[in-house]
């Protein structure tokens, strides 16, 4: 156990590593440079000027040195600032951080909740009317983008029936309240629930007809336990455990359904904040974002892992 | 000899195959939505005159009747034009992405499952790299590189898809490189190019036209999502991701429903009906596996 802990975090280590020197090299590639920026503030700059400048920001150095130097900034937690704003790259991120974990999170455990017991429902009448309604819906619901789905409750909810508000995350900035965030936040985080919900119900749905037909469950029927007992202790505890890696998959899906989601409703999270530094050319931050991102899916896929490997004893790692 | 062939013939895997998605309906009624659909963006824009890039500024936001069957966009352009050529753009993009992912992810993922050792490890490792950026993100970035074009976005796409392949071939290679077969081919001298081409990949292959499908209707509703953002498909070309981005503005979206729900609604049907043909395909090619 503590060599497999050991094992994938050194895994983990080398990923980071790679996450990293991939996003280096995707922005270096990326047109226009950091001076640009300068230059295009002060167009009075000399060549002369300009040459000195690289020289300073070490940009006429080969890229692999100035990866080097990225990163040991980067692993003291500096990285950089922001072309648009001025700030620091890190506090920005920071800030939008938590309303896309917050948004992650909620839509995360609302699919979970909605498909756990539809899935199981549909396992234990296999092949009846319910299963088949279930699994279409499930199917039509995967293949609905995020922000396809926004647009569709927008117009009904927020439009015709005027229940839910169009977008944002609190009615105005002086008063910020937990209900106020919820209110806000029941569209954007149905939208990209449903996306997963699908997903889920039918491999628990996959699992649990699995379960069902093991000999731990005849032999618990037969010493006499009710139905309920025997499904939901007996049954659904063990086919949970193969939906614990299908949550660690969908991490990088999920953060991606949200970059999109976050657009449609104006949510303020890392994706707006993606989407509004492309839009301005904001390297710095398109870069820190990249990198955050991509560093929380394999924190993620880590943890999941470790859950893995506490819930499911009986697994042994080579 | 005739009723020996016959006999044969009715044992065959390809019969087994075709007869097991028979089974799928859903599949069935599928592949027919789907013909229909792939039949109405290839014919209709040779029969019919389609006009998706004349604008008509005497007809801006016309609603759905008369000359103008879906209405027109805030430029005056026919809708129902630009859906068909959308359809094109989308459809286009999603299997050539496709493809291309197919292209890179298949040699490597065979390469690090038949030699091992550094070239399974720089191949696993480059694919959990490449898996740990959620590919729209990935795939903003190098959109801004390359600049957003239909070129462009088939290529992002095609190249962040990679991994998927690489993955699922790999795990196939490993178990059938140890084959007797193949341990019989190798004894016997036969080159490794060879060994791996006509031995192992045809026997390793049916995950991957199972994933095919899927990665097709994943690429599909990626370059919705990169178009809806403004950085895929460019005006005046049509996407379906782009039409709904240019209903985006509040005012469209509360009061046009014409302009944006008929693409998101031909795309969401193109992408169920090619993941349930997926789903068919699967319970035809490997009738062992569930879900």
């Amino acid at each position: 156990m503590g060599k497999y802990i050991l094992k994938r975090l050194g895994v983990a280590l080398v990923t980071f590593f790679g996450i990293t020197l991939l996003a280096y090299i995707l922005t270096s590639m990326m047109p226009g440079s950091p001076i640009d920026f300068i230059v295009s503030s002060n167009p009075h700059m000399t060549a002369d000027q300009v040459a000195a400048m690289e020289e300073e920001m070490g940009l006429n150095q080969p890229v692999f040195i100035q990866y080097i130097k990225w990163l040991q900034e980067f692993l003291s937690g500096n990285l950089g600032y922001s072309y648009r704003t001025g700030n620091p790259v890190f506090a920005e991120i920071l800030e939008k951080l938590g309303g896309t974990l917050l948004l992650v999170g909620a839509s995360m455990v609302l699919s979970l909740v909605i498909a756990i017991p539809l899935g199981t429902a549909a396992a234990l009448k296999p092949n009846s009317a319910f299963d088949y309604i279930s699994s279409g819906l499930a199917f039509i619901g995967n293949s609905t983008p995020g922000f396809f789905a926004g647009m569709i409750f927008i117009y009904i909810f927020c439009v015709k029936f005027s229940l839910f508000p169009m977008g944002g995350m609190y009615t105005s900035p002086s008063n910020q309240t937990a209900a106020d965030l919820i209110y806000h936040m029941i569209m954007p985080c149905s939208a990209l629930a449903l996306q997963q919900i699908g997903g889920y119900m039918r491999h628990v749905r996959s699992n649990m007809l699995e379960t069902l037909g093991e000999d731990y469950i005849r032999t618990s029927k037969a010493k006499g336990l009710g139905r309920t007992r025997v499904v939901s202790v007996h049954g659904l505890r063990n086919a949970m455990i193969p939906i614990v890696t299908i949550v660690g998959m969908n991490i990088p899906l999920l953060i991606g359904g949200s970059v999109v989601t976050e657009t449609v409703f104006s949510w303020p999270g890392i994706g707006m904040l993606m989407t509004t530094s492309i839009n301005a050319r904001d390297y710095p931050v398109i870069m820190g974002v990249t990198v955050v991102v991509a560093t929380a899916v394999l924190v993620g896929n880590v943890l999941i892992d470790f859950i893995y490997c506490i819930v499911d004893p009986r697994i042994k790692h080579s | 000899m005739g009723k020996r062939k016959k006999e044969q013939e009715s044992y065959s895997y390809m019969r087994d195959v075709i007869e097991r998605f028979c089974h799928h309906k859903a599949a069935l009624v599928s592949v027919f939505i789907l013909g229909v659909i792939v039949l109405a963006v290839c014919i209709l824009p040779l029969t019919m005159e389609l006009e998706p890039y004349t604008t008509n500024s005497g007809a801006v936001y016309a609603k759905p009747e008369g000359n103008y069957i879906l209405g027109t966009d805030e430029i005056g352009r026919d809708l129902f034009s630009r859906l068909i050529y959308g359809g094109r753009t989308s459809l286009f993009v999603g299997v050539v992405s496709m493809l291309l992912s197919v292209a890179i992810g298949v040699p490597l993922g065979i390469l690090a499952g038949y030699y091992k050792g550094w070239v399974e490890t720089i191949v696993l490792r480059m694919a959990d790299v490449f898996m740990s950026f959620p590919s729209i993100v990935l795939c903003i970035v190098l959109v801004s590189i390359l600049g957003p074009s239909i070129t462009a976005v088939t290529i992002v796409i095609g190249i962040t898809g990679w991994p998927q392949f690489a993955r699922i071939i790999y795990s196939k290679v490993i178990i059938t490189r140890e084959m007797e077969y193949v341990q019989s081919a190798k004894s016997t001298g036969i080159k490794d190019g060879r060994i791996m081409t006509q031995y192992i990949l045809p026997n390793a292959l049916s995950p991957v036209l199972i994933n095919m499908t899927f990665r097709t209707a994943q690429a599909i509703l990626m370059e919705a999502s990169l178009s809806f953002l403004g950085l895929g498909v460019k005006p005046p070309a049509a996407s379906w991701g782009n039409i709904l981005q240019y209903a985006q503005t509040i005012s469209s979206l509360t009061m046009r429903p014409w302009m944006w729900v008929p693409a998101g609604i031909l795309m969401v049907i193109t992408v169920v009906t090619i993941n349930f043909i997926g789903d068919g395909i699967r319970d035809a090619l490997d009738p062992k596996l569930k879900i």
